[in-house]
């Protein structure tokens, strides 16, 4: 019943790796460790995995924004612009910036110091649009941006104010509405309602998933919040030092996830109501400087087995869109 | 009954803005509950809603306005250091910044056991640290000499819960302290605040905007919004049956692990913080869909429905 | 040691490192020196350098190398005294007004910023010419000392008051530890960094300063320092009669101190500051 969705983001084999180079002693952070996804256009794809597990990283790559410490040690990344497909990785900085905010927008975490505090919001936003957005035109859009604020239900005096008499969630929706302005395809946020309370957080996330309605565009979502992941999320891949180990539909992750991890993750919430004992994850994820062999999880398996010392299992197909990579779900043939 | 702590109209108000235009904020307005022994106590509500602040008072790093606490049936004096007086501890949010990055974390075990004279020997103080590190599921090996960065942030956590049990306390403060932690290791920390009420008779007041949490591990909760408790009573009866408008809010507003139970509806969040504050009536009726005249310019009483304080003006006629 | 080693690594840390053992070599030398720096024609005047006389003489009838041995010891005395005395007024300062507050904040900055704001040179001047008759060079030292610590009593201030507002400043509260403690434990070191490059820049600042004033004849000119041995110098005009060893050997030497002295501050507080030091602990 779903049509065949168009990719707009692919990536290939990427690894991203930090190399760090301290009074002679060499520390390689393998924090995207050969990832291989692919994002369509018009949905909400969401990341989850715990701190430390290179989401961070993954995104940054996504964006295109790889410096140093940060290296692309292997692989590609393309956007659809239009009808081709492009291979960012090879663009020069001045491409870069013009794709950024117009093609694909990013929302860091704590999107509070996005914001320059000595400037009101509107001479940020006359700012931000005179840098993209030249002539005559920039009147328009800074209507259209007037417009917006109101559409998404931000107080109308809010551009008048200086950043730090907003509360935090006020901030992070200013944010969102300032990288949603360009009316963007691919909208990247990383960990964008985390430290803030549960009613705001619900605001966020309603205010990302009217605009994603509006645009049409992709917004893939990092968090470790699989609660947040179930409310907004269409897919989501489950990501576990610095790979992901399975992607599926968001139903399907949620009633039956075939990685262990994956359901760690979710028995390891509280359902509110139930006041059972739950536990959390065992162990700790371990550090992408020094990885496990083979499977990354096979420390903390309940499951091990001995191949999983050994080898990366491949991704296994489940069905259409499920495909997971684990030892225990068949031989793994590509996804 | 015994009350380990009671606050009684407890009232903090700041001053802001400069010479030209001075508000002030009501950050707490006469915030009035009590714990007892073996009990975990819930505030919750929003970020700004004064929980922090309250908890501020109770600990003694701040004055309040006007209100009295009592600890164990004693007033707590000016600038008393309750921490050495009465045995309450606390932990904070961030785990990463609740220790001094450039100190060994067992530093500050070994200070605690050396000011509160708690062994008399080195050997002494290592058996009783070990023993408050079991507590939280960790050994003194895997501890010992190493620095905050060297720990993942719910260990570093339990690690700040296993300090605060050093001196023994009664009453642990705990202020949002899994908000920082990822979703998923949330239940080890929680889990350990129980334990804590069950084998050491230690009380808690949990302060957090987590009512998922909250539910599974407090015994009583009061649910604050903008300085004022709207509602109060066991966790049972507030969350699973709320009546004021804003707990009913808060408890749908938590995300479900479960995508069939999606947000139907939406919320607004049209105000600016402060413009609550200063509301004249009932701070919460700028955003209540059960808003009525009265709610705009009288500030509703404390009511009893059920043994459920609730303070509303839907349920102060009945 | 590895600290050491790594800091080897830099090469401006060695640089400052070998001159400054040198320049201590030297000054130890003056204890062997063969001639009484206070005494004039011990030797002939105005020679060249040579194996005999390894940096010539001047026209005092002094061996010039035997004269700078004094003149390093005695100018890093001075500023040794003055830098380690500013330093330990300006933490004291420092930490007691970022952590109290209050009035007792305001009373001690106001005295600083009257220190950072009167015009320093014209009150050395005046001092200098009133003391002269006392002045050696311990009391300049201490004259150089009370003008050094206003700046950084400032900045540990600084430093102090952002601290105090960390979560941390409260687990050591609730862990028991008193005010001085909780100063030393938590706050120092992070200004020890700071602390020790001021200290080596003030050591610095305390040179020049006593530099200038021998230039200005405002010291007991008989002592031999950087500065005294430069104003004979030039007080003989040797630069016009082409007696280049006796000007460049107190211009040297002072250049390669101030040079090596910036590098070893740059260097130091580089590998100290917390932000890169948090990287490497545990590492």
């Amino acid at each position: 019943m779903t049509e065949k969705k168009q990719t707009i983001l692919r990536t290939e084999q990427l690894q991203a790796f930090y190399i760090l180079d301290m009074h002679g002693t060499q520390k390689v952070v393998k924090a995207v460790n050969n990832v291989e996804m692919r994002i369509y256009e018009n949905e909400i794809y969401g990341i989850a995995g715990e701190s430390g597990c290179g989401k961070t990283t993954l995104l940054k790559a996504l964006f295109n924004d790889i410096v140093p410490p940060l290296r692309l040690v292997g692989g590609k990344i393309y956007y659809r612009i239009g009808s081709e497909e492009v291979d960012v990785t090879m663009m020069s900085p001045e491409e870069k910036r013009r794709l950024r905010m117009e093609y694909i927008s990013y929302i860091p975490q704590g999107s509070m110091s996005v914001l320059n505090p000595v400037l009101k919001l509107r001479e940020t936003y006359e700012d931000f649009i005179g840098s993209h957005v030249s002539g005559q035109s920039r009147e328009e859009i800074f209507k259209l941006a007037h417009k917006q604020i109101l559409a998404l239900g931000l107080p109308k005096h809010i551009l008048d104010v200086y950043p730090h008499q907003l509360s935090g969630g006020m901030r992070q929706r200013v944010t969102i509405a300032l990288a949603s302005l360009m009316q963007p395809r691919i909208m990247i946020g990383d960990e964008p309602t985390t430290a803030l309370d549960v009613v705001v957080q619900r605001g966020v996330i309603q205010m990302l998933k009217n605009i994603q309605k509006n645009l049409q565009n992709t917004i893939i979502l990092v968090t470790h919040d699989m609660g947040v992941h179930a409310n907004i999320a269409d897919r989501i891949g489950i990501m576990y030092a610095g790979k992901i180990v399975e992607e599926a539909p968001t139903e399907q992750i949620f009633n039956q996830p075939q990685h262990p991890y994956t359901r760690f993750l979710i028995d390891s919430l509280p359902k509110f109501g139930d006041k059972n004992v739950r536990s959390s994850v065992p162990g700790s994820p371990p550090s992408l400087a020094e990885l496990p062999s083979g499977c990354p999880f096979h420390p903390r398996c309940p499951h091990v087995q001995e191949i999983c010392t050994q080898q990366m299992p491949d991704f296994s197909q489940m069905g259409e869109n499920h495909k997971v990579a684990c030892w225990l779900v068949g031989e793994g043939s590509h996804g | 009954m015994d009350k380990l702590l009671e606050v009684n109209e407890l009232t903090k108000q700041y001053s802001q803005g400069n010479v030209l235009a001075r508000i002030v904020i009501t950050a707490a307005d006469h915030v009035s509950f009590y714990i007892k022994p073996a009990e975990i106590f819930t505030l919750a509500g929003e970020s700004g809603c004064g929980k922090t602040t309250t908890a501020k008072i109770v600990l003694g790093f701040e004055e309040a306005s006007s209100g009295t606490i009592l600890h164990n049936g004693k007033p707590q004096t000016r600038k008393e250091k309750v921490w050495i007086t009465e045995g309450v501890q606390a932990i904070f949010q961030d785990p990463f910044s609740t220790f001094n990055p450039l100190r060994t974390v067992d530093s500050y075990f070994f200070e605690t056991v050396q000011n509160f004279r708690l062994a008399k020997t080195k050997q002494e103080a290592i058996a009783l640290i070990d023993q408050k590190l079991h507590l939280v599921g960790l050994t003194y090996q895997e501890f010992v000499g190493k620095y905050p960065n060297e720990f993942s942030g719910g260990q570093l956590q339990r690690i700040s819960i296993a300090r605060a049990l050093v001196t023994d306390p009664k009453l642990i403060i705990a202020d949002e302290p899994v908000s920082m932690v990822d979703a998923s290791l949330r239940m080890s920390i929680v889990n350990l605040f129980k334990k804590l009420r069950d084998e050491l008779g230690v009380s808690i007041l949990y302060i957090t905007h987590d009512l998922a949490t909250a539910y599974y591990v407090s015994d009583r909760i009061a649910i604050m919004f903008r300085g004022n408790i709207v509602e109060m009573g066991t966790v049972e009866q507030v969350l699973m049956n709320p009546r004021h408008p804003y707990s009913r809010l808060l408890r749908d507003s938590i995300p479900q692990a479960d995508p069939s139970l999606r947000w139907s509806d939406t919320v607004t969040l049209a105000e600016l913080e402060q413009e609550e504050y200063l509301r004249k009536g009932c701070r919460f009726a700028g955003r209540c869909p059960l808003v009525m005249d009265i709610c705009k310019d009288v500030v509703p009483a404390d009511t009893y429905v059920d043994d459920v304080l609730v303070k509303c003006h839907k349920y102060s006629n009945q | 040691m590895k600290t050491i080693r790594d800091l080897f690594k830099d090469y401006r840390f060695f640089f400052s490192f070998i001159v400054l053992v040198i320049v201590l070599i030297l000054a130890f030398l003056s204890i062997f020196s063969p001639y009484d720096p206070t005494l004039w024609n011990v030797v002939p005047r105005d020679m060249k350098p040579s194996p005999q006389y390894w940096l010539g003489t001047d026209s005092n009838g002094q061996d010039i190398f035997w004269q700078a041995t004094f003149a390093v010891r005695n100018s890093l005395i001075i500023s040794l005294i003055a830098a380690l005395i500013s330093r330990v007024i300006a933490i004291l300062v420092g930490m007691i007004a970022g952590y109290k507050g209050g009035s007792i904040d305001r009373v001690l900055m106001f005295i600083s910023d009257s220190l950072l704001v009167i015009p320093l040179f014209l009150i050395m001047v005046m001092l200098a010419m009133m003391v002269r008759k006392y002045m050696n060079l311990v009391v300049l030292g201490l004259m150089l000392s009370v003008f050094g610590w206003a700046w950084d009593a400032r900045t540990i201030r600084s430093i102090i008051l952002s601290l105090r507002e960390r979560d941390f400043t409260q687990t050591a509260i609730l862990s028991g530890a008193g005010t001085v403690k909780l100063v030393l434990n938590e706050y120092m070191p992070f200004a020890t960094p700071f602390i020790f490059s001021t200290l080596i820049n003030n050591i610095s600042w305390a040179i020049s300063l006593e530099i200038t004033l021998a230039f200005l004849g405002l010291v007991n000119l008989n002592v031999p320092t950087l500065g005294t041995m430069l104003n004979w110098a030039i007080t003989y005009q040797a630069m016009f009669l082409g007696r280049w060893w006796w000007v460049l050997t107190p211009v040297v030497l002072s250049l390669l101190l101030f040079i090596a002295l910036y590098w070893l501050s740059v260097s130091i507080s580089e590998y100290l500051d917390p932000r890169t030091r948090t990287q490497r602990v545990g590492a």
